[in-house]
This record gives C-alpha cells, sequence and structure tokens, in this order.
C-alpha cells in the first residue's frame, strides 16, 4: 500500500525534523542573557553567589550544556516536557490544559476562513468584471492589508462595546454557571469575534486564490470539452472547474493549518482567550523557559502533523499526486 | 441527406483585430457518413468555423450573417439552453490535445456518463453497460479497467479514444473534430484516423474535419475546403482539389507539403568528421528517497553515430523515443551517464563543466519552439549577441556580428532593435537560428525546428536551413518526427525506438528499402503517403 508507506516514511522524517527543532530551541532558549536561576533569585530578593550556586544545582544547570541537552531531548520523547518551577506545575499539564480553547478558536477560524474563502472566490469569479466581483475583491484585499489588532480592536469596539452584540473578551460568563447546552451557546458567543477575526486574513487570501484559479481553470481545454457535451454550466463549475481551481488552495490550507496551535498569540492576548498562545505570551515575559520551550515544541509537532495530512488530503484530492515520489 | 448545410457564414471579429471577419461568406455542405476537410494555415478561420457550428465561439466573435443548418435545423439565434441540448447530443466535438482535453480529477468513466446524465438519457445500469461499450468500439483495451483510470494514466493515443468515445456516446448526426491528431505521434495518428473513419462508416455520421495537414486530408477527406484569411478559396471533391488545384493558394499549399521521394545524395565523400558519437548511454529516474524504486526510462542507449561536415543526420523517433535526449545529451545539457563525444577533434566527453564552456560554441542548438525559446524582454539584437558576449568577444563586435547574422537569415540588420513579439513564428525562429550561428558553431543540433510552423513557412525555413549548412559547411543534427521533412533535409536518417537507434541508413536507401519492422510501421503510418498528390 503505497500510501501507508508514504506516512510511514513522513512519520520518521517528521521525528528527525523534530529532534532537529528541539536541539535548536534549546540552544535559541540558552542564547538569550540570564539564566532562570538568575531571574529566580533576582525575584526573590536575595542575590548572594551561594543561593546561585545553590538554584543552579538544584535545576541541574551548573551540568555541561551536552548533558542537559541530552536530558531535555530524552525526557522530550518520553513526553515529559519539564517542571514550570513558576507555576509549579508539568508543563505538559499546562499545555493540555489550555490546548482545548486554542484548537477551538483556530480550527473554527480555520473552518470559517475555507468555506467562506472558497465561497468568495467562486461567487467572484462568476461574476468577474461585475460590481459583484469588485465589492468582494476590493473587501479580500481590505482584509489583506489591514493588521490583526486593528480588527481585533475594531470588532470589540463596535460589535461589544457599541451594539452590545458579542460579549467583548473571555471564553465564557465568569460566574454565570451554566452548564450543557446554554454554556455550549455561551462559549460559541464568545468564540465569533475572535475567530473572524483569526480567519479574515486567509479568508481574503483564499478568496483571491479560489478566484484567480477559478479564471485560470474556466479556460481549461477540459472544461470546453465539457461544454461540448452539453454539461448544463451550473455542473461545469462545480465538477470541472470548482473541483480543480480548488486544488492551489489546499496547499495554501496546510500552510494556515500549521499555524493552528501557535499563531494565535495576537488573538487570544487581545481577547483574553486562555489558549496556548497566551500560555507563551505569559511565558515570555515571564522566562519561564521550560514552559516556552514545551509550547515551541507542541507547535511545531502540529506543523508537522498538519503538513502530512494536507499532503494526504492533497492525494485524494489530486488523483495526479503519487504520493511517495 | 444533408446535415451540415452552411450558407453564406461571416462571423466578425472584435473591432481592433487585424481584420474584419473571422470568417467571410462561407458556405460548405457535409452529407451524412461523409467527411469534409477543412484545410487551412494558423490564423485562417477554420478553428473558428467548427466552434460556430458547435456554438462555443469565443465570447468577442460575434456572427454577423449567414445560417448553419444541422439536419434542417437553424443554429443561428437559438438560445444558450437550446443550444446546451443540441451540444453532445447532436453534434460532438473532439479537440487537438487529448493530453488536456480530459478533466484530469475525474475518472474516465465519469467523463462518459456525464453525457447521458447531462441529456437525461437511459437510466443508470443502462448509462454503465454504454459507457462499457463506447471504450470497448473505440478500441480501447480492458474497457473496465479504463474506465476506473484516470486521465493522467493513459497514454494520448488512449485519451483521443476516449474524447472519440464522449463525442459520439450519443450517437450525434455530427462529428466535428478540431485537428484531432496533430498532437500526437504518427502510428497513433493513423490509428486514430482509421478509428475515426470506420466509425463514420458505421454510423452514418457526417464529419466536419479541420487540419493543416494536406497528408491527413489525402487519408480521409470526401470534400475540401481550403480556407485563406477567413475566405474559402476553393472546395471540391478531395481527389479533384488535390490533384488538380485550381487557385493559386491551394497549389502553394500543396506545393509546400515535403514529398516522401527523397531528393538526389549530396557528394560528401573526403569531407572531415565533424561530430562522432558512440557508445552514449541515459537512463532516466530509478531513484528515490527510502529506496522506493521509481520508474526507469532509458532514453539512450549505445547510441552511436558520425556525421560529416556538411552533412544532415535525421535522428527520427515517436515521442518518449529518447531523440530529443540525444540531442541535449550531446550538447551536455544533459549529463549522459556515459558515452564517447567529439566534436572536431575536441573530445566533449568528460570535461569538466567549467572547462566545457569556452568549447560550447562549436555545438549549437535550435529549439521546437520559436515563442518560448526567445527572452521576451530582450531586444533581438541583444538575444543573438548574448552568446558571443559570454564567449569574451566585445560587446560592440557581438552586436555588429548579430546585425550581420540578421541579414544572413533574412530578416534584415534594422530587426536588431526589435522585441520577440514583434515577430511571427517563422521569424522568431529564423531568429533562432541566428543565434545559434552567432558562435560559429561546427555543429548545429535542431530539435524539432519546424514542427511548430505552418507548413509554407516551414518550407522556407528548412529552405534557410539547408542553404546555411551549404555556405557555412554546417554538420547538423536535425531532430524530428516528421518522415516527410526528414526525407527532405536528411543525408542519412538513423531511426529510434525506446532509446536505441535500430536502423540507421541513407535516405533514399531507408525509404526504399527498410529493414527494421518499426521503421516500416513509421513509414506506414505517414498519412497520404500512398495517395498521389499534385506535383510540386
Amino acid at each position: 500500500m503505497p500510501l501507508l508507506r508514504f506516512i510511514a516514511g513522513r512519520l520518521v522524517k517528521g521525528v528527525i525534523v523534530l529532534i532537529a527543532i528541539a536541539t535548536m530551541n534549546f540552544f535559541l532558549i540558552r542564547a538569550a542573557p540570564g539564566d532562570p536561576a538568575s531571574v529566580l533569585a533576582g525575584e526573590a530578593g536575595a542575590a548572594d553567589e551561594e543561593f546561585l550556586r545553590q538554584l543552579r544545582q538544584q535545576f541541574g544547570l551548573d551540568q555541561p550544556i551536552t548533558t542537559q541537552l541530552w536530558i531535555y531531548l530524552t525526557d522530550i520523547i518520553t513526553l515529559d516536557l519539564g517542571f514550570s518551577y513558576r507555576q509549579g506545575r508539568p508543563v505538559l499539564d499546562l499545555i493540555l490544559e489550555r490546548l482545548p480553547a486554542t484548537l477551538l478558536l483556530t480550527g473554527a477560524a480555520f473552518i470559517f476562513s475555507l468555506t467562506l474563502g472558497i465561497i468568495f472566490g467562486i461567487l467572484a469569479a462568476r461574476r468577474a468584471g461585475k460590481w459583484s466581483d469588485s465589492v468582494i475583491t476590493t473587501g479580500a484585499l481590505f482584509f489583506y492589508a489591514t493588521p490583526l489588532f486593528w480588527i481585533a480592536l475594531m470588532s470589540q469596539i463596535i460589535f461589544a462595546l457599541w451594539l452590545g452584540w458579542l460579549p467583548n473578551t473571555g471564553f465564557r460568563t465568569i460566574g454565570a454557571g451554566y452548564t450543557g447546552l446554554r454554556y455550549a451557546l455561551d462559549v460559541g458567543l464568545h468564540l465569533i469575534l475572535p475567530a473572524t477575526t483569526l480567519g479574515l486574513f486567509f479568508t481574503a487570501l483564499y478568496t483571491r486564490m479560489m478566484r484567480a484559479s477559478m479564471l485560470e481553470i474556466a479556460g481549461s481545454d477540459f472544461v470546453k470539452t465539457a461544454r461540448a457535451k452539453g454539461v448544463p454550466e451550473g455542473r461545469i463549475v462545480r465538477r470541472h472547474i470548482a473541483r480543480n481551481a480548488i486544488l492551489p488552495v489546499v496547499t495554501l490550507a496546510g500552510l494556515q493549518a500549521g499555524q493552528i496551535v501557535g499563531g494565535a498569540v495576537l488573538t487570544e492576548t487581545v481577547f483574553g482567550w486562555p489558549g496556548i498562545g497566551r500560555l507563551m505570551f505569559e511565558a515570555l515575559s515571564q522566562r519561564d523557559y521550560q514552559v516556552l520551550l514545551g509550547v515551541f515544541f507542541v507547535s511545531s509537532a502540529m506543523v508537522v502533523l498538519f503538513n502530512l495530512i494536507t499532503d494526504v488530503v492533497y492525494r485524494v484530492a489530486d488523483p495526479r499526486i503519487e504520493v511517495g515520489r | 441527406m444533408t446535415v451540415l448545410a452552411i450558407d453564406n457564414l461571416s462571423l466578425a471579429l472584435p473591432k481592433l483585430a487585424d481584420r474584419t471577419y473571422a470568417v467571410e461568406g462561407l458556405s460548405l455542405d457535409i452529407d451524412a457518413g461523409e467527411t469534409l476537410c477543412v484545410v487551412g494555415e494558423s490564423g485562417s478561420g477554420k478553428s473558428m468555423t467548427a466552434h460556430a457550428v458547435i456554438g462555443l465561439l469565443p465570447s468577442a466573435v460575434k456572427p454577423a450573417g449567414g445560417s448553419i443548418k444541422l439536419a434542417g435545423r437553424e443554429l443561428i439565434g437559438l438560445s444558450d439552453g437550446e443550444m446546451r441540448k443540441l451540444r453532445g447530443r447532436d453534434v460532438g466535438m473532439i479537440f487537438q490535445e487529448p493530453m488536456t482535453s480530459l478533466n484530469p480529477v475525474m475518472r474516465i468513466s465519469d467523463q462518459i456518463l456525464e453525457t447521458f446524465e447531462s441529456h437525461r438519457m437511459f437510466n443508470a445500469q443502462q448509462r454503465m453497460r454504454r459507457t462499457f461499450e463506447l471504450l470497448e468500439e473505440v478500441g480501447l483495451p480492458d474497457p473496465k479497467y479504463i474506465a476506473r483510470a484516470f486521465p493522467h494514466e493513459l497514454s494520448g493515443g488512449q485519451r483521443q479514444r476516449v474524447m472519440i468515445a464522449v463525442a459520439l456516446a450519443l450517437e450525434p448526426k455530427l462529428l466535428i473534430a478540431d485537428e484531432p491528431t496533430t498532437a500526437l505521434d504518427v502510428t497513433t495518428q493513423a490509428q486514430i484516423l482509421k478509428l475515426i473513419d470506420e466509425l463514420r462508416r458505421k454510423h452514418g455520421t457526417a464529419v466536419l474535419f479541420i487540419t493543416h495537414d494536406f497528408g491527413v486530408v489525402a487519408e480521409i477527406a470526401d470534400d475540401v475546403a481550403v480556407l485563406q484569411n477567413g475566405l474559402c478559396v476553393e472546395s471540391g471533391r478531395a481527389e479533384e482539389v488535390l490533384q488538380k488545384p485550381t487557385h493559386d493558394y491551394t497549389k502553394r499549399l500543396l506545393a509546400a507539403v515535403p514529398s516522401l521521394t527523397p531528393p538526389p545524395p549530396k557528394d560528401l565523400s573526403g569531407e572531415p568528421d565533424a561530430l562522432i558519437v558512440r557508445n552514449l548511454h541515459k537512463t532516466y529516474g530509478g531513484r528515490g528517497f527510502f529506496g522506493g524504486g521509481s520508474r526507469k526510462v532509458v532514453a539512450a542507449k549505445d547510441v552511436a553515430f558520425t556525421i560529416k561536415r556538411g552533412e544532415t543526420l535525421g535522428l527520427v523517433g515517436e515521442s518518449g523515443s529518447g531523440k530529443s535526449t540525444v540531442g541535449r545529451c550531446i550538447l551536455r545539457l544533459i549529463e549522459p551517464d556515459d558515452g564517447f563525444i567529439k566534436v572536431g577533434d575536441t573530445e566533449f566527453h568528460g570535461v569538466p563543466v567549467r572547462q566545457l564552456r569556452p568549447l560550447r560554441k562549436r555545438i549549437q542548438m535550435v529549439f521546437q519552439d520559436p515563442y518560448a525559446s526567445l527572452n521576451p524582454r530582450r531586444t533581438v539584437g541583444r538575444i543573438i549577441a548574448e552568446g558571443p558576449e559570454a564567449q569574451d568577444v566585445p560587446r560592440a563586435d557581438a552586436e555588429k556580428r548579430a546585425r550581420e547574422l540578421l541579414d544572413l537569415v533574412g530578416l534584415g540588420a534594422s530587426s536588431a532593435h526589435r522585441y520577440p513579439h514583434e515577430f511571427s513564428g517563422g521569424q522568431r525562429q529564423r531568429i533562432g537560428i541566428a543565434r545559434a550561428l552567432a558562435l560559429d558553431p561546427d555543429v548545429l543540433v535542431a530539435d524539432e525546428p519546424v514542427s511548430a510552423l505552418d507548413v509554407s513557412v516551414q518550407a522556407q525555413i528548412l529552405d534557410l536551413i539547408q542553404d546555411l549548412q551549404k555556405r557555412l559547411g554546417l554538420a547538423i543534427l536535425f531532430v524530428t518526427h516528421d518522415l516527410r521533412v526528414a526525407a527532405q533535409v536528411c543525408d542519412r536518417i538513423a531511426v529510434m525506438q525506446r532509446g536505441e537507434i535500430v536502423e540507421l541508413e541513407p535516405t533514399a536507401q531507408l525509404f526504399a528499402n527498410p529493414k527494421h519492422p518499426y521503421t516500416r510501421s513509421l513509414l506506414a503510418a505517414v498519412p497520404g503517403a500512398h495517395v498521389k498528390v499534385a506535383a510540386a
């Protein structure tokens, strides 16, 4: 089965890539001035040499750097991402606790932008040159060019403050004690603004790409063949043009899917969304290296995984691709 | 019974086009079971005529008068919806490019089934059965397997068979074939022509066949109409037009068709060897990450030949036979796996790429596609002077040389300041030749140099190449799939099949007495070979 062999091969490559990434991250973090011991000591207020030495010994920071790296890599393989001394909890727990919120946000943004982008792209291409096309392409250009944080702030001002339709920040209404469906609805309402904000850029990208791709495919010989067969126009658009035009969009979607864990720092921060992005932001400002390394590692693992998924999806979408070659 | 009657048809081009009408005052009739060939060079309006009949004209081109009647029903003025119902059911069409005419992501069966579904014919079971019948009828092996396949899994000839199956699925009264064999190899072309002819007889279909190739006309036409710049200059029964053409243009076109009888051989005794190739090997593929055994393709296997000064050796074969690879290996544009290459007295193989650069001027190349092989952003003068400048000729000298060369190839020194897009295909090929000659090479590799050109332009370029050869004493390796062209320009011909030269003989001998079965099948497949055409 060539597909299974392809997946196996890619998994092996993925593991090699992940080890390389973990090693690079490890050294990158060490390149920053000052070690965790000096930070901890600084915050404790007592910074004499003896205390620092004790701290370093306690955390293994006095070992040779290669030994530290080796310990780090072997720990990672057993999914032990270390311990956050700041939060007093294992890093893996911290990440797993935050992961669902992030996946919900980025997943919603992903589906939102892919669906809308494809629909708008098809509409614009079918009406190329007419006013509805201009409206869609101008809108796409606007959201393509506007910085994310500005859209985030504006949408908060308009929809939360002025109109009061949607909650401003957070994951759920604190203290409301909702359960079941009511809870889901509450989270859903909180999700709308951040997910839309996060998805708009890619919506614009998909729209533009789908439109261009549709127009290109519409001139293909096989579309002419379909017309010569007497296939109705709607069916030509669906089965011949859109079906082929979607292929470059799949490639781009793979790119967005890779960001599904690490790409929402800004949005999560602005909207107070308790996800991985904010965990990373907090860890960064507190020099919580173990957490930072853990987040880096998990996000790179996700990138590798989603790349593989994209390739498999592409294989299904385009029979011409022979995976494994 | 008249199936298609075109009467006084005019098709208007958009305002800024170089002429007012794509087709003007055209009248044609095709009876059931008859084949009408519309012949003409590029831009003659032959394709527009075909598209007008099936209602697929580009939106800028509009019928401006006349009528098109299909089985008595007027087609001009039909609504889009009515026209759609007619397409596929009453008129089927096959196109030139089998490689791009099928949807790459749909299975073959789905593409045939779609025709039935679009016209709401039969139930699901009947549709499937009919699909298999059709695949069988167009001579595809193992219809069950083909039906499940995707287009990329089939060869060009097989895809064109599928296209024919699609076009004939609903047994239309009229089949339009727009250059359906132009992109195919000569043996495949012969099979497809035979298939179209058989199906026409069997089903009594009228065939409107668009072509630029008089060989094909001789092969299948009952009637012929010759188009020039949108006007029908001559029409009539095929044998009459081919043997007793009355219009000058028809005569010129027929005269430009290269004859299969080679001219008397040149005397090349005493000329030194300009190119010696021995033991040339090249295999593609075979490597893969994780040891995944990808397919190996042998493009050249123990290829050997010698070309004398002033001689032209033809390298003939079908696509995939390795003939282009051999040409490129000799220039070392592709690195051969093994082999001995000697240009004049210089050994070309084994020289490190860095040291090869000054030697490269001794062997130059003319490419097939005159559109893609010239940099559109540079003037013609710069394009030609670039080679000498890369070999350290001072810029002023190189440009002076470029102007001389443009004169030599018949374009005039003043064209040096113009850009490639200002020239026609034939003129661009002259530029390509001038570029190759700019370095005063001893050997010229011409890879299908006239395949993309109209027949009358083709004749001019061939004359030019032969004239230059005489004047400059060039040795030419002439790669081509066209045996008619090879017969006219080559002193000797090497026939290639699957990377091997299966026969290498002087041209006259090869045509008179082909020894290898493959050579014989190639010669038998040349369209119109056995039909008498008006002498040049």
